[in-house]
């Protein structure tokens, strides 16, 4: 497939640089203030290159980032970061793509967990197909499992859905150390981020769950129009900065723990730290994201690898590409 | 009963026991031998009843079977039961409770617990490795009578908003 790649952070770079070796042809490639769109050759861009210059002058090239938009391409993959309220500009550029009928795969969580009704409409009158295997546990098959069974035989999805999450609180666990300590050292290590508020407010995983909630929504409807939208307002989300050292002491002499837990199931989202279990398949550790998908007849599926990082991101967004063509 | 012979159901059973030594051990024998776990004893020493006995709650993990089997053990042994059965829990719930547990008066947030649901506490654990002076937490095992565990949970929740405490759940659905 021609691919046009709005965003040039860790994702939208993996995905340039793995697409070649998948049978893709990168044909347009921008970021907020610059693009690279192929020439009338047929030859596709040249993706070191636009990747050496957007390293060594923060430019991926000299073409204006909306030309990304009206490019040559069957699919738009929009890797910008995920915004809240309107998921602007994400959103706009999805709809871009679905009015000229091409097909758009999400690695930007915002268009998909704040508007997904907006985005059913758009996608309804287009002959484009949108897909977003990336938004939800990076690497790990969640939404392609889903579909596959049906997501209306889905009853309820529940997970480990932050990576930083995890990886304090299995850190405090394991050594014994406080809330504050493991993430000074999550922060020195790269797994924090200087303002790790979005990952251990709970705020990642409730996008993924609200994404997560709005998929078993329209499964279960009759019309899809009638569906039950949710959005960020609608999940009840408690972080990780209250869990005391003492309660995980306490929980793991019952051979228990506690993670972050997202939660789907009766139309309610709900993130919050819970006791799991120490040998349950969602008490995954380090970075690591593990999801369970209670099916009415298959039983629960459990699904768990790397929910984060350029490469297995960009690997979702693969998988997309290859439903698609 | 769902009718599953294998279920795992938590029951109170409320004894009087002897004032004599090896009564109490007497009394716990049989539920080790019939498969029961014990959850916690509640042993009251200095409350002895009109008829110079010793009040002791036990709260036992067994199948239905194993349980009638330990109550027929424990009258055949003498061991003077009150009550057996009359409320049959079977739900167990563990949830834990952080922040300032004792100032904010430990046993009345237990005793409300029990008021308010009709839960009965049947284990307690405390960590406080900084003293009771700052955050410290408390693990609580639940036993809830079937189909309540959502609405004890809840107020359990209720309990610990108002009391500034930080309640972790357990995840109930799925294979947690």
């Amino acid at each position: 497939m021609r691919l046009a790649i709005v965003g040039a952070g860790v994702v939208g770079r993996s995905v340039a640089e793995l697409a070649p070796d998948r049978g893709h042809d990168v044909v347009a490639m921008g970021d907020s203030t610059s693009a690279v769109v192929a020439d009338d050759s047929g030859e596709p861009v040249d993706v070191d290159a636009a990747l050496s210059r957007k390293a060594e002058r923060g430019i991926v090239g000299d073409a204006d980032p909306d030309d990304v938009l009206s490019a040559d391409y069957d699919a738009l993959v929009e890797a910008t970061p995920t915004t809240l309220g309107d998921a602007e500009p994400g959103f706009s550029h999805v709809t871009a793509a679905l009015e000229r009928d091409r097909h758009v795969v999400l690695a930007n969580k915002g268009p998909v967990a704040e508007r997904f009704g907006d985005l059913q409409a758009a996608a309804a009158d287009s002959a484009g197909e949108v897909r977003f295997e990336a938004t939800v546990g990076g690497a790990m098959p969640v939404l392609s499992t889903i579909e596959d069974h049906g997501a209306a035989h889905v009853d309820a999805v529940r997970g480990v859905l932050n990576g930083t999450a995890n990886f304090v609180l299995s850190r405090m666990a394991a050594e014994g150390l406080d809330y504050e300590h493991v993430l000074a050292e999550a922060q020195d290590l790269g797994v924090a981020e200087a303002d790790p508020t979005f990952d251990v407010d709970g705020t990642d995983a409730a996008l993924k769950c609200v994404i997560l909630a709005n998929v078993l929504s329209v499964g279960a409807a009759d019309d899809p129009t009638d569906a039950r939208e949710f959005t960020l307002d609608d999940a009840e989300v408690e972080g990780i900065r209250n869990v005391a050292g003492s309660a995980l002491d306490l929980a793991g002499e019952d051979g228990l723990t506690v993670r972050l837990i997202g939660e789907v199931a009766d139309g309610s989202v709900r993130v919050a730290p819970r006791l799991v279990k120490r040998n349950s398949p969602l008490a995954v550790s380090g970075t690591t994201n593990a999801a369970q998908i209670e099916t009415a007849s298959a039983g629960t599926l459990t699904v768990s690898g790397r929910g984060a990082g350029g490469k297995e991101t960009a690997s979702a967004v693969l998988m997309d590409l290859n439903r698609l063509s | 009963m769902n009718g599953d012979e294998d279920a795992v159901n938590a029951y109170m059973i409320r004894l009087e026991l002897v004032d004599e030594p090896g009564e109490l051990l007497r009394a716990l024998q049989p539920i080790s031998e019939k498969g029961g776990n014990l959850l916690s004893i509640f042993h009251e020493r200095g409350n002895i009843t009109p008829r110079g006995h010793i009040p002791v709650e036990v709260d036992i993990e067994a199948t239905a079977s194993q349980y009638e089997a330990i109550v027929e053990v424990l009258k055949e042994e003498g061991i003077n039961v009150i009550q057996a059965g009359a409320e049959r829990y079977s739900e167990s719930v563990v949830c834990i409770l952080s922040g300032h547990i004792v100032d904010t008066d430990l046993s009345d947030t237990l005793s409300r617990i029990q008021e308010t649901s009709n839960a009965t506490v049947t284990d307690l654990s405390l960590s406080a490795p900084e003293g009771t002076r700052n955050t410290s937490s408390a693990k609580l095992r639940l036993a809830v009578e079937e189909g309540e565990v959502s609405e004890t949970v809840e107020s359990v929740r209720a309990i610990a908003d108002e009391k500034d405490l930080h309640l972790i759940e357990s995840l109930t659905g799925g294979d947690a």
